[in-house]
């Protein structure tokens, strides 16, 4: 990409912690390689400490972006498709890098992604007639159920799909107004970080998605027991360690989407079980009468 | 207060057997080990029956029956076949409402008014609600090709025995599971009476399984390998254990825990239907209700012309024999009940609360406590912030509404929440804002089985009633 003789300029790969880009907290990093196993940057190995900044920054952001109004929050999810799609090329090389696909496969791998940003967008103002209802009580009632965003909620994105896998987990989650603090791929942390500079400019707000690298096997466990954290999705955990941090994740009762069993085609049609596993139903009742 | 005459419903309607065994494949069978427990009447301590007290082997016998009436028989049976099986049990439990109502209040000590006008028309309701479910599945919303899960291990509180056995059963059945069901181990009887209905109803065997016993039953059924799916309504504290010990299972749980609720009342609320809504939030089923309404938030400057009118209201409640027809506060439903209310108690006045307590006769024997009210309760008090499950209602003020929303969220649970106030727009606000999964708004404690029920935070996961309740029972994942 730089003209021959000249050095380039390369980027220094920090965390994304309620809007801002720190470094973690431990001073410590790791070295990030390419599928072929070439040097590639060194990527923050974030702490138990960042894990518990980025929850506070996340419980923060919550009720700022849960109390906005549906058409904000998708209008917001498009911006960040937008941004996507105008950093195409970028990810596009991040993606051959990482995982050493075609730049043709690169390519169609980030438009999916900004597809599936755009798809769920499309969610924010649709999910609550889906997931609400009007009950027919036997008595003077008005009776209206609605669903609302569970609250913090930690990913533990994919390993494989640094692109997609990511967007794929992260969007469902902050569609409906909840907050999230994400583990990225420990193998290839750097598309997210990326990300983060996506969603730094587009209009989300700080704190609503929190982007962490380093250890899954450090991190999963400190988020699935931090009590101010609501849910869970275990989505990135190899099998031992989902099933530890279900156990850890009971102390609070935290809602947990478990591993799919067998491999996930990022491609498929996403449905709407990753919207879902994190909402509430609240149901209203008042009397009816003159 | 007015004299009334005693006026107690009658027991002929009941028939008790001095003994029961485990329900199992259709069949009264013997638990394979010795060990029984006895149900009491908790009004007189008058021994009702005794019960098996299922192992884990029993366990695994009732476990391989609901297997084996699902493989063979309930999960493959069209929707609208399992719909008038339920159709026909609801009908049951209506004609034998009354025979019902008054097992109830023997086995838990809830006033026969309660069990005859709540209870029962609400257990009743729920089979025929989710009856019609059985074969309208695909059009629930949840999926193109829902699909029942197999054996579901469901165990229930004794605060609403039969109301519970409902909530699980008949949603579990419907979707086109089979249960292993276990009740309370102090009120088994309406459970035990229920396997008479199934047989009534031409039920087929092994779809409906009732094992008794405590703890350690309850333990086997949620544990066994054989289960895909876990229900259970108690405590928190129990719950934890449940999801822990689920974890890496793969079976789907659902929890209904327990609650806290803030009960808020603003200056411009209606009072007497404010002080109608309190007693009923609280005093309730003796306050044995997850979602009771056990922390009262009053405006400031209505503090104390709303306690005279509680007070005054409180001291017209009706403590006494669960039978008669006049009651309005039955028998706490165990000594370790009481217990624990006491204990709770007594710490709200260690702390520096002041308790006032109606004063009403208390029978000599069985387990009572009078309705109680503890002013200057701060939110770090134990009875702010623990569950008592009993009829002790903890009184904080507030100013304004955001205090009032601070207040009421301050608390790791999120299971129910009451506004009262004539104020439209500050009831939608406040709903907006609690973080709980049932807001009552100038009322309180109304239950449908149209209407999804279900805690935010520590108050458990899941729906139960509804087009959401059919969730916990259903694969909606695409094929």
């Amino acid at each position: 990409m730089t003209e021959p003789g000249r050095l380039a300029v390369r980027k220094t790969y920090k965390l994304y912690i309620g809007g801002a880009f720190p470094r973690s907290e431990s001073g410590r990093s790791y070295a990030v390689t390419s599928s072929k196993g070439q040097f590639l940057a060194n990527a923050s190995r974030a702490s138990r400490k960042d894990a518990r900044d980025a929850v506070t920054a996340a419980r923060k952001a919550f009720p700022g972006w849960s109390g906005a109004t549906a058409y904000n929050r998708g209008q917001i999810l498009y911006r960040v498709a937008e941004m996507l799609e105008g950093r195409r090329a970028q990810f596009a090389a991040e993606l051959i890098d990482a995982d050493g696909v075609s730049a043709r496969k690169a390519g169609e791998l980030v438009d999916a992604a900004v597809d599936r940003l755009v798809w769920y967008a499309g969610w924010s103002d649709k999910i609550g007639a889906l997931r609400g209802a009007a009950n027919p009580v036997a008595g003077p009632y008005f009776n209206l159920s609605t669903p609302e965003p569970t609250g913090v909620v930690a990913v533990v994105a994919p390993p494989m799909g640094p692109l997609l896998g990511l967007i794929s987990v992260i969007a469902p989650v902050i569609v409906s107004g909840n907050t999230c603090v994400v583990v990225a791929s420990e193998r290839a942390p750097l598309p997210a970080i990326t990300l983060g500079e996506v969603l730094a400019t587009s209009d989300l707000p700080g704190g609503v998605v929190n982007l962490l690298t380093g250890r899954v096997a450090e991190l999963a466990p400190w988020l699935a027991s931090h009590m101010d954290v609501n849910a869970i999705d275990l989505t990135g955990c190899p099998e031992e360690l989902a099933v530890a941090c279900e156990r850890d994740a009971a102390e609070n009762l935290k809602r947990v989407l478990r591993p799919a069993t067998g491999k996930v085609d990022w491609l498929a049609d996403p449905g709407v079980e990753r919207m879902t596993a994190f909402l509430e139903t609240k149901t209203v009742w008042h009397p009816i009468g003159v | 207060m007015f004299e009334y005459a005693p006026a107690p419903e009658s027991r002929d309607v009941v028939d008790i057997r001095p003994s029961y065994g485990l329900f199992i494949n259709g069949e009264w069978a013997d638990a394979l080990g010795d060990a029984r427990e006895k149900t009491i009447n908790p009004a007189s301590e008058e021994v009702l029956a005794e019960f098996a007290v299922a192992s884990e082997a029993d366990v695994d016998r009732a476990v391989s029956a609901a297997r084996k009436a699902y493989d063979a028989v309930w999960g493959q049976m069209p929707g609208r076949e399992r719909a008038k099986y339920l159709f026909r049990i609801a009908r049951i439990i209506q004609e034998r409402a009354r025979e019902l109502a008054v097992l109830e209040s023997l086995d838990n000590g809830k006033p026969i008014r309660e069990s005859r006008d709540v209870d029962l028309p609400l257990v009743a309701a729920h089979f025929f609600y989710y009856a019609g479910w059985a074969d309208k599945l695909g059009y629930a919303g949840l999926g193109a090709d829902p699909r029942p899960l197999g054996v579901a291990a469901q165990v229930i509180p004794w605060n609403f025995p039969l109301l519970m056995l409902a909530w699980k059963i008949a949603p579990a059945l419907a979707c086109g599971n089979t249960v292993v069901l276990k009740p309370a181990e102090t009120t088994p009887l309406t459970a035990l009476a229920f396997a008479e209905i199934c047989r009534q109803a031409d039920l087929p065997p092994g779809v409906v399984n009732i094992v008794t016993g405590a703890g350690e039953t309850g333990q086997a059924l949620v544990n066994h390998p054989d289960v895909n799916k876990v229900a259970f309504t108690g405590s928190t504290e129990v719950g934890r254990l449940i999801a822990r010990s689920v974890a890496g299972s793969g079976k789907k749980l659902t929890l209904e825990l327990g609650g806290k609720a803030a009960n808020i009342v603003f200056d411009d609320a209606a009072l007497d239907q404010a002080v109608e809504g309190i007693v009923n939030g609280i005093f309730f089923n003796q306050g044995h209700v997850c979602c009771a309404g056990s922390r009262l938030l009053v405006q400031e400057s209505i503090e104390g012309e709303l306690l005279d009118a509680l007070k005054r209201r409180l001291s017209t409640l009706r403590m006494g024999d669960p039978l008669d027809k006049n009651t309005d506060i039955g028998a706490i439903n165990s000594s370790a009940q009481l217990a624990k209310i006491k204990e709770l108690s007594d710490a709200g006045e260690s702390e520096g609360a002041a308790r006032w307590s109606a004063s009403c006769p208390i029978p000599e024997k069985g387990f009572w406590f009078p309705p109680t009210l503890f002013t200057g309760v701060a939110q770090s008090h134990r009875i702010a912030r623990e569950e008592i499950f009993g009829p002790v209602l903890s009184v904080l003020t507030f100013r304004t509404p955001a205090e009032a929303v601070e207040k009421a969220n301050n608390s790791p649970y999120g299971l129910s929440a009451g506004v009262w106030t004539e104020k439209g727009s500050r009831i939608l606000w406040m709903a907006d804002k609690l973080r709980a999964g049932v807001v009552w708004a100038n009322t309180f404690n109304k239950f449908d089985p149209t209407s999804p029920f279900g805690g935010y935070k520590e108050s458990g996961y899941g729906r139960e009633g509804g087009r959401h309740g059919l969730e916990a029972y259903l694969d909606v994942r695409p094929m």
